[in-house]
């Protein structure tokens, strides 16, 4: 019960849980690394306004492509999207269902990104000193006498600590707008969290009973992928395993018989005849050296056929065709049937 | 029955004090929030008041919304709230429950944030450091030019020149400071006083047992919200894992084999032969298997697991050449 327990979780974690994770990372890589950007104002009219806005906007979006590239649901997502319609229905509603949880996780790092740059005012600044009315900030003999130009140079200097001389009216002038970037940033941090509880709080409301469905479909379709991958992972390790056998056998196909057909009366079950028996039957017939160098020069030069074949009961017998693909007594596809006809038949079918 | 005892502990513990601890850690958020948080009272007139009172009540309002979206009652509730009655009859008493519990929790952040900002005073002192009457203080600076307004509305910025040298600035902080702190502990007090009585009374006006009622399916509506989630997903896992056997087995082509009559009819195959069989499905050759992974692509199966699900196992047929049968598994 308890394993249960713990396989169901890691299960569970491993999918849901294991995005969750990559996207707290992210939102946290994201505060970090605006704490760790030097900003530098360009401090001149033409360039402020691009320099700050440019900074508030570009690091989300690329935040948000970041977060479609780590999240693997993309690949799954647009698989779905494409694949040929075959035997299967295609549901827009899974896709739906698929696009709104990546495109939800993906927008935490980016929200985060605007939020903290919002607080902090100094983007706003650099942006806008040059719409101040300065005016408001007392002190009016400092811009009397100077043409338009010179004033917005003079304004466009404010983010610049070292650049404009008058400290309190750099200051207050800071103060003002930092207090209206922090609060454009409440207001987007409001607007987001209501605009989650609208989505998830409420949603229940209507379509709860196709929500449910669409959630475990979606679920399927990620889970049966895995399962694909794995069953071919499984299936290859045992084509190889029976491959390289046959391939084995085959070189030394009448050696192995002969070994196997004299040890086979013996019938002892003494326990070193036992281990004796399995390392020589681990050997595969192969115990001199000119074998062994026959079964590497030709494991290079002529690799065996990706086609197994099943001779097993032919080796009880005792007897071997001497052929080299031994396809006579073997297991024969229908469509490649060319040796002679054997007394028996037998069949072996799905019924 | 004991590990079933341990599990159905285990759900039980988990359900109520998971969001007690969710709601704990957002309190704790809350105030690391606070103090990460670079408060910039503009120190002008017209905008004080806006921005404190802006500062003191949007975050709480954030914090709120998050508590309820980070609570699972909620979704059970919402649940519970608008399904169909179907063959389940309806209890009001257990939507209130969940509703006043939800409630309860997620106004725990929010009143923290409110009380740590009354407790720290910066946005008293930015709000109402315009309300004070400088008479009650002395050092007043007056060689400025600014009206009274303006200087009172400059004492919450600290660096400001026209308060060097001078006392005026820290007296008027310290004077509302004192106030606004005196209002946090008197909400404090009061808001503890009220869920002291609360706790006490209640017995009184409550029939202890419907509420025990109430509580048990409560909880039982989250335990079983929690275990139909787990089992979809675990039947999800079974279904696929089947969905992918059985495409593997449709591409197994009918076989025939041709052999010799055995001298004795027996299966000598060695375990691990078997397994490797079972695991290759019947795919055994390289156009098989590119067969499969292009029908993978351009032909996904049908969700229909009946055909696996209750599969009959494969027969063999021992027949001489006059058709006798010899052997059968049929």
């Amino acid at each position: 019960m308890d394993k249960f327990r713990m396989m169901f979780q890691f299960l569970q974690s491993n999918q849901e849980s294991f995005m969750n994770g990559i996207c707290g990372i992210m939102a946290l890589a994201s505060a970090q690394m605006y704490s760790a950007f030097e900003f530098s104002c360009p401090c001149m009219p033409e360039y402020n306004y691009n320099y700050g806005i440019g900074l508030l906007i570009l690091p989300p979006i690329w935040f948000f492509l970041l977060g479609f590239v780590l999240n693997n649901n993309v690949s799954v997502l647009a698989e779905e999207w494409k694949r040929p319609t075959g035997k299967r229905r295609k549901d827009p509603t899974i896709l739906r269902y698929m696009f709104c949880s990546i495109t939800q996780r993906s927008l935490i790092a980016p929200a985060v990104w605007v939020s903290v740059t919002l607080m902090d005012g100094k983007s706003f600044l650099c942006a806008f000193s040059i719409n101040l009315d300065i005016d408001r900030f007392g002190n009016y003999s400092l811009v009397k006498g100077m043409s338009e130009t010179e004033k917005i140079r003079l304004l466009a200097r404010i983010p610049c600590k070292d650049l404009f001389e008058n400290q309190e009216i750099r200051v207050a002038a800071s103060r003002y707008i930092k207090c209206i970037s922090q609060a454009c940033g409440w207001m987007f941090l409001l607007m987001m969290t209501f605009t989650a509880f609208l989505i998830r709080a409420i949603r229940p409301c209507f379509t709860q009973a196709a929500f449910l469905k669409t959630k475990y479909w979606s679920h399927y379709i990620d889970i049966e992928r895995k399962m694909f991958d794995d069953t071919c992972k499984e299936h290859a390790k045992s084509f190889a395993k029976v491959c390289i056998q046959q391939y084995f056998e085959n070189i030394s196909g009448e050696m192995h018989s002969y070994h196997r057909h004299h040890s086979s009366g013996s019938g002892s079950d003494d326990e070193d005849e036992d281990k004796k028996k399995s390392d020589e039957e681990k050997l595969l017939g192969i115990r001199a050296q000119d074998d062994m160098n026959k079964v590497l020069w030709n494991w290079h030069t002529c690799k065996p056929a990706l086609a197994l074949r099943k001779d097993n009961i032919d080796e009880m017998n005792g007897k071997l065709n001497g052929k080299a693909n031994g396809a006579a007594n073997g297991f024969v596809n229908g469509h490649t049937q060319e040796e002679a006809k054997k007394e028996w038949a037998v069949y072996y079918s799905k019924v | 029955m004991e590990r079933l005892k341990l599990v159905l502990q285990y759900f039980q513990s988990n359900s109520e004090s998971i969001s007690n601890g969710i709601c704990i850690i957002l309190a704790l958020v809350s105030v690391k929030l606070y103090t990460s948080f670079d408060f910039n009272c503009p120190c002008l007139p017209q905008y004080n008041k806006l921005y404190s009172l802006g500062v003191m009540i949007v975050p709480p309002i954030i914090l709120f919304f998050l508590g309820v979206l980070i609570n699972r009652h909620t979704g059970v509730m919402m649940d519970e709230w608008m399904r169909p009655i179907g063959n389940r009859s309806k209890n009001p008493a257990v939507v209130k429950y969940l509703f006043s519990a939800m409630i309860q929790r997620a106004l725990l952040a929010p009143m923290v944030w409110i009380l740590v900002t009354l407790l720290d005073g910066k946005i008293f002192i930015c709000a109402f450091s315009v309300s004070v009457d400088p008479a009650l203080f002395s050092g007043l600076p007056n060689n400025t030019g600014l009206d009274v307004i303006k200087i009172m509305a400059k004492v919450p910025c600290k660096e400001d020149i026209i308060f060097r040298n001078s006392s005026f600035r820290k007296a008027v902080s310290r004077y509302v400071r004192c106030y606004s702190q005196a209002v946090g502990w008197s909400i404090l007090l009061f808001l503890i006083v009220l869920g002291a009585i609360g706790r006490l009374i209640k017995p009184c006006f409550d029939d202890h047992a419907t509420f025990l009622q109430t509580r048990y399916w409560s909880n039982y509506l989250d335990v079983e919200q929690k275990l139909f989630d787990e089992t979809c997903v675990l039947h999800a896992r079974d279904f696929a894992r089947k969905c992918v056997v059985q495409f593997f087995e449709d591409m197994r082509e009918d076989t025939v084999l041709h052999l010799p009559h055995p001298p004795f009819i027996a299966n000598s195959r060695e375990a691990w032969e078997e397994e490797e069989e079972e695991r290759l499905h019947g795919i055994s050759k390289q156009d098989q298997m590119d067969q499969l992974l292009n029908k993978w692509y351009y032909s996904k199966p049908e969700l229909d697991v009946t055909r696996i699900a209750h599969r009959p196992r494969t027969c063999v047929t021992w027949e001489d050449r006059d058709g006798k049968t010899l052997y059968s598994d049929v």
